[in-house]
């Protein structure tokens, strides 16, 4: 790993520009489109190679729909998705399989991502027989065994089904599906979210111990910014549609600079009773993504808003070496 | 019971009867709530936390459960001492709501799809108050001002699709306190919620707890919603309480291994220097209910398990000094750091 030259070290493995997906909303007997439900409006994002990427947000930040969008399991609506300096964007089907060997995602829910009838074997070994890797069945038993092993459960257990492991256990088999196809490139969508709190350590480890052994990138979506925090290299923080904040893990926790993220970490219950601090409680909801907010889609909740807040969508500028943010307020005490 | 307490559970016992065997989701689980105090009681899934707040409420659905054991001594506002686990049906009926009230994780689950909030709160107003439905709407919209809902009298008519997570749940919060309870039962009534609207729910908690003083027994997994809300916290595994303390010595001296592994796996953003660790995770995982591990049910996953001695008998609730209890047989030898780790 040391020999590595530094400017392959950072050289970008997924690029995302001006990407955008708008959800139709049809309505009327002639179902015409009367509305969209802007998701994802105008990301623009790059992983690393070997980087953990954290994207956070709260529900209806269209975090999730970037994670799908990128491995094209929704079509974008505008906007460039580049893997390894291969714009993906509109590849066709037959070629796209080769790209998706590359890049794999493992679900939250592992109750539901994993096909009841089937046994743990052929879940692992489906995405070998897919991509037509390991070519004998005795080379793919082998490499579910070794699969199995990786990810911490019993080589043994290869002929049980999904509802004789427990959620924790579960989530290994997720992990290990992905990695079947050895790809270079993993969406975690909120991988932890669903486990209790003690086998929410064991994966966010296990995800930690693969990432290191197997050099894998990975761009890793959850709400809860604490396990983010852990695991991530840099963090992108979404709010209804757009990043807003995006920096080093450090940075961003130590010293965020949009408001949105300061009220967000204010927001967090730490687990420590002696603590005093003072909370920014945001008022009110997320506004509907459907007709987002003029300018800046955060202002009708944010503290600081000033007029020219609603007139102006603030771009993502740099603010310092590697930290970007999306604000035009750069005079606000502690956030700049 | 003590003047100053207003429930006291002694030795509860849950039990499912199901084909494959009895569960028993609840065994033997004893705690006490004071007046206008806040009880935390902490678990994983499967520990029996909701399984408690639901025997509270006489809210077990039999079969194939039954409280099956142990007293639920809870003083009524009318001043009488009643033990919950007796009460008839007729009775149970009167403290539900009025004495007692609940909210629930899920807002759009537990609110009526096809009433209107305002008839929603009215409906408890109308049954334990007496009050004609008029006054009651009257009071439903008061209700939806104290918990901070803009325009209460418009949102009266509102239906519970046409509101969002955390507005749902504040109609809840204004369902439950509509008759003063002096007991309010929260069973995980943030974790379906964004962090930025569980924070405006604990504060509106906070803040109304203080106005109305009434006590809350606050069920969660979220060790930060623990130590923002608590007073004192119980610690459940596996149907048992395993540690009970106010909430400063739970987390700061924390006696039982379980309650120190749990709070080793928590993420912790507040610790500047944990960043990019590892995280200390417990090994395992939670028993099969069905099938419990004999002697202490934790002892397959803790570091300080001891052959021969913490599989043989489940160990007892000791007062470790102060009213800080802890269901461990090597507690004084693990806090003198004497005990050596598996």
């Amino acid at each position: 790993m040391s020999a590595v030259v530094p400017e392959v070290a950072t050289r970008p493995l997924v690029e995302v520009e001006n990407l955008k997906k708008w959800f139709p909303i049809r309505g009327g007997v002639l179902s015409r489109v009367v509305a969209h439900v802007k998701a994802v409006n105008d990301v623009s994002f790059a992983v690393k190679k070997g980087e953990v990427l954290g994207l956070v947000g709260e529900s209806g930040s269209g975090k999730t729909t970037v994670g799908r969008t990128i491995l094209r399991l929704i079509e974008p609506t505008e906007g460039t998705i580049r893997f390894d300096g291969v714009d993906i964007t509109h590849l066709p089907k037959n070629q796209l399989r080769a790209y998706r060997r590359k890049m794999q995602i493992i679900f939250q829910d592992p109750f539901a991502s994993l096909n009841p009838r089937m046994t743990v074997g052929d879940i692992i070994a489906e995405p070998l027989v897919i991509h037509n890797l390991e070519g004998s069945p005795k080379a793919r038993a082998e490499r579910v065994a070794e699969l199995l092993r990786m990810v911490g459960l019993n080589p043994d257990h290869v002929r049980r089904y999904p509802h004789e492991f427990s959620g924790g256990q579960r989530q290994r088999i997720g992990i290990a599906r992905a990695l079947a196809v050895r790809p270079e490139f993993i969406v975690a969508d909120e991988p932890v979210s669903a486990l209790d709190v003690s086998i929410q350590a064991q994966v966010v480890n296990l995800l930690q111990d693969l990432k290191e052994q197997l050099g894998l990138t990975i761009l890793f979506i959850a709400h809860d910014l604490a396990v983010v925090e852990y695991i991530s290299d840099r963090v992108a923080v979404m709010y209804l549609g757009k990043i807003m904040e995006l920096a080093t893990s450090k940075e961003l926790y130590r010293n965020p600079r949009h408001p949105y993220t300061e009220a967000l970490l204010s927001a967090i219950p730490m687990p420590d009773p002696t603590l005093r601090r003072e909370r920014i409680v945001l008022q009110g909801d997320i506004p509907s993504p459907i007709n987002p907010p003029s300018g800046c889609v955060f202002r009708t909740r944010c503290r600081y808003a000033i007029p020219e807040c609603a007139q102006v969508v603030p771009e993502l500028k740099e603010v310092a070496p590697g930290h970007f943010k999306a604000c035009i307020r750069d005079d606000i005490p502690g956030l700049s | 019971m003590d003047e100053n307490r207003l429930v006291e559970v002694k030795d509860l016992e849950v039990h499912f009867f199901t084909d494959d065997g009895v569960v028993k989701a609840v065994d033997g689980v004893s705690f006490h709530i004071n007046k206008g105090e806040t009880l935390a009681v902490v678990g994983e899934s499967g520990s029996g936390k909701s399984v408690t707040s639901l025997a509270m409420m006489r809210l077990i659905p039999t079969p194939p459960g039954k409280i099956v054991g142990g007293q639920m001594l809870f003083r009524g506002k009318d001043g009488k001492l009643r033990d919950l686990a007796k009460e008839d049906e007729a009775t149970m009926r009167r403290i539900r709501g009025n004495d007692i009230a609940m909210i629930f994780q899920e807002p759009m689950t537990s609110l009526n799809p096809v009433y209107t909030v305002g008839d929603q709160i009215a409906e408890a107003i109308v049954l334990h108050q007496g009050k004609s439905r008029k006054e009651a709407l009257e009071q439903a919209a008061e209700m939806l001002d104290l918990v901070g809902i803009p325009e209460p009298r418009k949102r009266l008519a509102n239906y519970p699709h046409q509101m969002s997570g955390g507005m749902r749940q504040r109609v809840m919060i204004a369902m439950a306190l509509s008759c003063n309870p002096s007991l309010l039962i929260a069973d995980e009534p943030t974790t379906a919620l964004d962090v930025t609207i569980q924070a405006q729910i604990l504060e509106l908690m906070k803040k109304l707890q203080e106005e109305i003083g009434m006590s809350i027994l606050f069920i969660t997994h979220n060790l930060g919603v623990v130590a923002e809300m608590a007073d004192r916290v119980v610690v459940m595994y596996a149907g048992r309480a395993v540690e009970e303390a106010d909430v400063v010595p739970t987390f700061k001296k924390p006696l039982h291994p379980y309650t120190m592994g749990l709070l080793n796996s928590v993420p912790r953003l507040d610790l500047a220097a944990a960043h990019q660790q590892r995280l200390e995770a417990i090994p395992g995982n939670v028993p099969n209910p069905l099938d419990l591990p004999p002697g202490c049910a934790f002892h397959p996953r803790c570091k300080f398990y001891k052959p021969g001695l913490c599989d043989q008998e489940i160990p007892a609730l000791q007062d470790a000094g102060g009213g800080h209890m802890v269901r461990c047989v090597r507690w004084a030898e693990i806090e003198r750091g004497e005990a050596v780790e598996a």
